[in-house]
């Protein structure tokens, strides 16, 4: 897998007849993570859907540019809010949902099934109905099918946002492991996990919204949950999120 | 014994019944051409068992025959419905219009068109059972959550494997309350068609028993029946559940 980056310009959105967003432009560097917040309703779930491609009721418009100039459609992998496993499937079958969609898994996707599985530490439930797992269990899971399709372009809409807190820090750990040097664009609403995850945030803020930088503390993703940067940040982000038009305390970190 | 167990307030119920019934008979002494008693009803039934058994096999053949054609066609137009979109202008109207015709009004046209025989009741069963599983497979298709398609579609699934891998699995509980409910119309379908007209099944020895006064046979013929439907019930049920051992079933049989 070689990694890949992407640009985003002249996106837009309508809502109700009116504009969300208009003209929004980004650049995301292959293998960098991008956290975006915003508050509900800013639209940020909807734009990582133009970016999937996947369906959109309202109106919208997007020019997605890759850096090797080819289509991004088949190179990017989709993590949503729920898991999103098949009930009807094994959770091996569950990692398997990409080549069982597009054909016939070999013996050899089984085996790497197995061992992705072993990765997220779930390589002894393989053959259990995914009713029998926990919250964090089926989101490893649902991990492990990401990881599956091996995609330059990892997409995510609030994955870790079902789970409780002490497994979300679990999942942070394993997903910043296993899914280095992918470019990930990660839409949150928690502003401790884009710290701790992101190598750039970006806040989509204003009507008609737009993105702005907030910056992130120094450090290898993971960052330290205690980290003084970390704590002294996520009381400004709140603050900058909590804001009207999101521009109080921009600059000043 | 836990299936005893699990039972018996059930089968204390149908004891109790019955011997509710056969007191009736004795206390008011109505004649056996009226209302005969269980034990007359038992009698009927071990002196007529060949006679019974002949007829019973007709009629269990037209169920089966019209629960399976039924059930391929209904799954056949829901799949098409939930793959061309086109089509559902077209035939939905038409399915909900072909709904509103009464069955019954229709089974002597079918007897006209397609004789005495066991096609007519074939394709009365056939028809009772289309539209339930028709309407509650397409239904099922149609709720597939959103979340589950938007990975379908970003794993490069394509609109056919989209609708055999995710949509058909996703709509099998409701397919299954269909079949339930299929399980139960189905005899329905074939009796009528036997009472319009034919010359073998256990509907048309009830009308001919009745028409005898022989209501101890009537009865036993019916007793035929409501086993058999009991046990077409039960049988849809384990094989619906056969096929989903991950689905939490909370409609259970037993309670």
């Amino acid at each position: 897998m070689t990694s890949l980056g992407f640009s985003l310009s002249q996106a837009r959105l309508a809502f109700s007849g009116q504009w969300l967003f208009d003209g929004l432009a980004a650049d995301f560097t292959p293998g960098s993570w991008t956290g975006l917040l915003g508050r509900s309703g800013s639209g940020k779930s909807s734009l990582l859907r133009m970016i999937a491609a996947l369906p959109i009721p309202d109106t919208h418009d997007l020019t997605l540019t890759t850096t090797d100039k080819r289509p991004l459609a088949g190179r990017l992998a989709w993590m949503a809010q729920q898991d999103q496993l098949l009930p009807w499937r094994k959770v091996i079958d569950n990692v398997l949902l990409g080549p069982a969609l597009r054909g016939r898994p070999t013996a050899a996707q089984h085996q790497r099934a197995q061992d992705l599985l072993g990765d997220v530490g779930l390589g002894d439930k393989a053959e259990q109905w995914p009713k029998t797992l926990s919250g964090g269990e089926r989101q490893r899971v649902a991990l492990a099918r990401t990881l599956f399709e091996d995609a330059p372009v990892v997409l995510m809409d609030e994955p870790f946002s079902a789970v409780d807190a002490i497994t979300r820090l679990e999942l942070h750990e394993l997903a910043a492991r296993l899914l280095a040097g992918r470019t990930v664009l990660l839409v949150t609403h928690d502003p401790l996990e884009a710290l701790r995850l992101s190598d750039r945030i970006l806040i989509l803020s204003g009507q008609p919204a737009s993105l702005s930088d907030f910056d992130v503390p120094g450090g290898q993703r993971p960052r330290a949950l205690e980290a003084p940067d970390v704590q002294r940040m996520q009381s400004q982000l709140v603050n900058r999120l909590h804001a009207p038009h999101g521009n109080i305390g921009e600059g000043v970190v | 014994m836990s299936i005893l167990k699990r039972f018996w307030p059930a089968l204390l119920g149908i004891i109790t019944l019955l011997g509710l019934w056969q007191l009736l008979v004795i206390v008011t002494g109505v004649p056996d051409y009226i209302l005969p008693a269980p034990l007359t009803v038992v009698q009927a039934f071990a002196a007529h068992q060949q006679l019974l058994w002949h007829h019973a096999g007709i009629t269990v053949i037209e169920i089966v025959a019209g629960l399976l054609i039924g059930f391929m066609s209904g799954l056949g137009t829901a799949l098409a419905l939930a793959r061309f979109h086109g089509l559902r202008r077209t035939l939905l109207p038409i399915l909900l219009i072909s709904q509103a015709v009464p069955l019954f009004a229709l089974a002597p046209i079918l007897m006209l068109w397609l004789g005495y025989g066991m096609t007519a009741k074939i394709v009365m069963a056939t028809l009772i059972i289309y539209f339930p599983v028709a309407s509650t497979c397409y239904d099922g298709l149609r709720q597939t959550p959103q979340g589950w398609l938007d990975l379908a579609q970003t794993l490069g699934a394509n609109r056919r494997r989209q609708l055999l891998h995710i949509q058909l699995p996703a709509a099998l509980p409701s397919l299954a309350s269909g079949m339930r409910m299929a399980a139960s119309a189905a005899p329905i379908g074939a009796v009528i068609g036997e009472w319009v007209g034919s010359s073998q099944g256990l509907g048309y020895l009830m009308l001919n028993a009745n028409a005898r006064m022989q209501v101890d046979l009537m009865f036993a013929a019916l007793l035929i029946l409501i086993t058999f439907g009991v046990a077409l019930y039960f049988t849809t049920d384990a094989v619906m559940r056969r096929l989903m051992p991950w689905h939490d079933d909370r409609t259970g049989t037993t309670n």
